[in-house]
């Protein structure tokens, strides 16, 4: 048996390479692992390494007694897995080893010195605990991630009033890149999306109204839901979708490359720098982009009126003017911009939370996301109820 | 030197990055059961040369042979049966992140031999977990949850889950503190001396370069442009190679195994007397 796996420092390693090595080179093919008995000896045959094991180790544990002995003396080559096979059954069932040659000795023997006691799995609790803990982490979780906003908000508050008492410090350039962004670049998207919105109420509304012979209140109904309701709360969670995540994300991976950290050191508050920008930009904007979201609407519900109920653009106009309340309109208007603060602040806030690896990131993307549109739709109810107790229906 | 002797053969390679080019006719042998040291200025290409030896990036003109066998525009199946044979140590560990320790060890074992039943599988991690000098609660951590040093541990461990002939190693001591970058010396090489590994190892670290590589490939000029044991390369007369060897720091790194040497035939003479 030429040695395979000859150790030894007293080797110079470089010149007996090729020596040590024989078996390995040229590549070829060992034959697959297999086993005899006799006499309660095992003998292997074949590669005992883990490419040719095979079957034989579920062969092994299936075996009626445990051998006494292993004889090793036919196998070609062994590898750390075939140690541990033979190792098994030593440690197990005592087994003496037969006929091993040096190498394969002292493989066996390194890689009974490996068998310690090792945890492989996490602990297993019961399903019952289990699910009990993961509820009260969520829990837990919730109430600080509400804790966790409110201080936010505070802070976003404080550094406000610096700012209005020192206003040289506003930076007006951030300010009017946010703008761009969260507002001129969303004007597309968002007039599309309202526009279809429109015509889908439209069309839906025409077709239920009908049955009554109704459908001239379709106007009503493209009106004042959009106004009240559908416009703001579509352009909310279309800038929750494009602007709030992208504000986890920027913020997310730079709190990872430490540039907000950098940005304290210097003296550089990172609430004023980056937060206040998009979070005055986004309440800014937000109504703006309500309003303009609820007029195409309502353009795209004239046009569907115009086709399908024959309803010519200005009756169309002058039957809007009638149905709609000015109040509709300030309730759209009073809820936009909190909502985008909401918006704002959620992806902001879970950005500034990243830490650690590059995978928090996108959790705290779409966490921004989903607790955004979650408080939007959660506080728009609440305004519903306040706006019907104040008379404004 | 026969070509048999060689398991990483290198020809002609080169590699291309739209104009810039990295590596233009570059050779280099790698023989078995050998330690090689890659180094190289930063942007020489050391990491370009691994990532082409492993299939990584696609050479513009050159082959690569490994265990005999090109490893270039080869079919998947075939490549797959040299791929088993290798393993790699990403510069960060490259561990999956979602998965504990014992389980990116085991995701190798799985991939290939399917059959290996769950506790022979948890068994192989376990003492692979071991030998790879991680603590033996390890096993189920994430690897968010270690340390670099032990990050990189199990990055090794899983290198060599499949028992490989060959391993490549990036960097394996950037980042360690000196403890543990020595100690990380050590363990590949005690681990290459048990297992008979073939080592590809690229390295900035002086002191591994003394301590454990048997040759060094200097990468300059786009080429490997010398090979040999340090002495050798210490007599050519190459201003890289010079001021990299007999740098301040190439001065300190071959004083340290020096005084090493030293102590250890003082001890063996006081054992012998």
């Amino acid at each position: 048996m030429v040695a395979a796996y000859m150790v030894g420092t007293a080797f110079r390693r470089q010149s007996l390479a090729v020596a040590r090595f024989p078996r390995q080179c040229p590549p070829r093919m060992t034959a697959p692992a297999d086993f005899t008995t006799s006499d309660g000896t095992l003998k292997f045959t074949g590669g005992l390494t883990l490419a040719r094991m095979g079957d034989v180790p579920q062969r092994l544990d299936t075996l009626d007694t445990p051998p006494t002995a292993v004889d090793l003396s036919g196998i070609e080559r062994i590898d750390t897995v075939g140690a541990w096979m033979v190792h098994r059954l030593v440690r197990d069932h005592g087994t003496r080893i037969e006929g091993a040659d040096e190498d394969a000795a002292r493989l066996i023997d390194q890689v009974s010195q490996w068998d310690q006691p090792v945890q492989v799995r996490p602990d297993a609790t019961p399903p019952f605990f289990r699910v009990l803990a993961q509820m009260g982490a969520a829990t837990t979780a919730a109430f600080q991630t509400l804790l966790g906003l409110v201080g936010f908000l505070g802070q976003i508050v404080i550094a406000c009033g610096d700012l209005i008492r020192h206003p040289k410090r506003i930076r007006g350039n951030a300010f009017a890149r946010q703008f761009e962004v969260v507002g001129v670049d969303a004007l597309a998207i968002v007039g599309l999306m309202s526009f279809l919105i429109g015509i889908v109420i439209a069309q839906q509304g025409a077709v239920q109204l009908r049955q009554f012979g109704a459908e001239v209140f379709t106007i009503n109904l493209i009106g004042r839901i959009t106004l009240r309701e559908l416009g703001v709360l579509m352009t909310a969670i279309m800038v929750a979708g494009r602007s709030g995540s992208a504000f986890a994300a920027q913020l997310g991976s730079m709190k990872l490359a430490e540039e907000v950290d950098a940005m304290r050191t210097i003296g550089v508050s990172p609430v004023e720098a980056l937060v206040l920008p998009r979070v005055g930009a986004t309440v800014v904007l937000m109504p703006l982009l309500g309003f303009y979201a609820s007029l195409v609407a309502i353009i795209g519900g004239g046009i569907l009126c115009w086709i399908s109920l024959d309803i010519p653009p200005t009756t169309y106009i002058q039957r809007i003017r009638e149905v709609v309340p000015i109040t509709d309109l300030y309730v759209g208007l009073v809820k936009a911009p909190v909502f985008g603060l909401i918006v704002a602040m959620a992806g902001c806030f879970q950005g500034m939370q990243v830490e650690g690896n590059a995978e928090e990131v996108g959790l705290r993307t779409t966490a921004a996301v989903v607790q955004a549109i979650f408080l939007v739709i959660v506080l728009d109810a609440f305004f519903a109820v306040f706006f019907t107790s104040i008379g404004w229906n | 030197m026969a070509a048999g002797e060689s398991i990483i053969c290198v020809r002609g390679l080169k590699n291309a990055f739209g104009e810039q080019v990295i590596h233009d006719g570059l050779d280099l042998d790698v023989r078995r059961g050998e330690i090689i040291g890659v180094v190289g200025g930063s942007g020489t290409g050391k990491s370009v040369l691994m990532r082409s030896i492993i299939g990584l990036q696609l050479p513009v003109e050159g082959t690569v042979e490994v265990f005999g066998e090109s490893m270039i525009d080869r079919d998947e199946d075939e490549a797959v049966q040299v791929r088993k044979r290798w393993g790699v140590l990403f510069q960060n560990g490259a561990l999956f992140s979602t998965l504990t320790v014992a389980e990116n060890i085991e995701v190798p074992l799985r991939e290939y031999y399917p059959h290996l039943s769950k506790e022979l599988l948890d068994e192989i991690a376990g003492y692979k977990v071991v030998m790879s000098g991680l603590p033996a609660n390890a096993g189920p951590k994430y690897p968010s949850e270690l340390s670099g040093g032990m990050r990189k541990r199990a990055g090794l461990a899983r290198a060599l889950a499949l028992d490989p002939q060959l391993v490549f190693l990036d960097e394996p001591t950037a980042g360690l503190d000196p403890i543990g970058a020595a100690a990380f010396d050590n363990l590949i090489l005690e681990l290459q001396r048990t297992l008979g590994l073939t080592v590809f190892l690229i390295t900035h670290d002086l002191d591994t370069l003394h301590a454990i590589c048997d040759r060094v490939a200097v990468l300059a000029d786009r080429k490997v442009i010398a090979v040999g044991t340090i002495p050798e390369l210490l007599a050519l007369d190459h201003p890289w190679i010079q001021e990299y060897f007999n740098g301040p720091r190439g001065r300190a790194a071959a004083d340290t195994v020096e005084r090493i040497h030293a102590t250890q035939a003082g001890n063996k003479e006081a054992g012998g007397a």
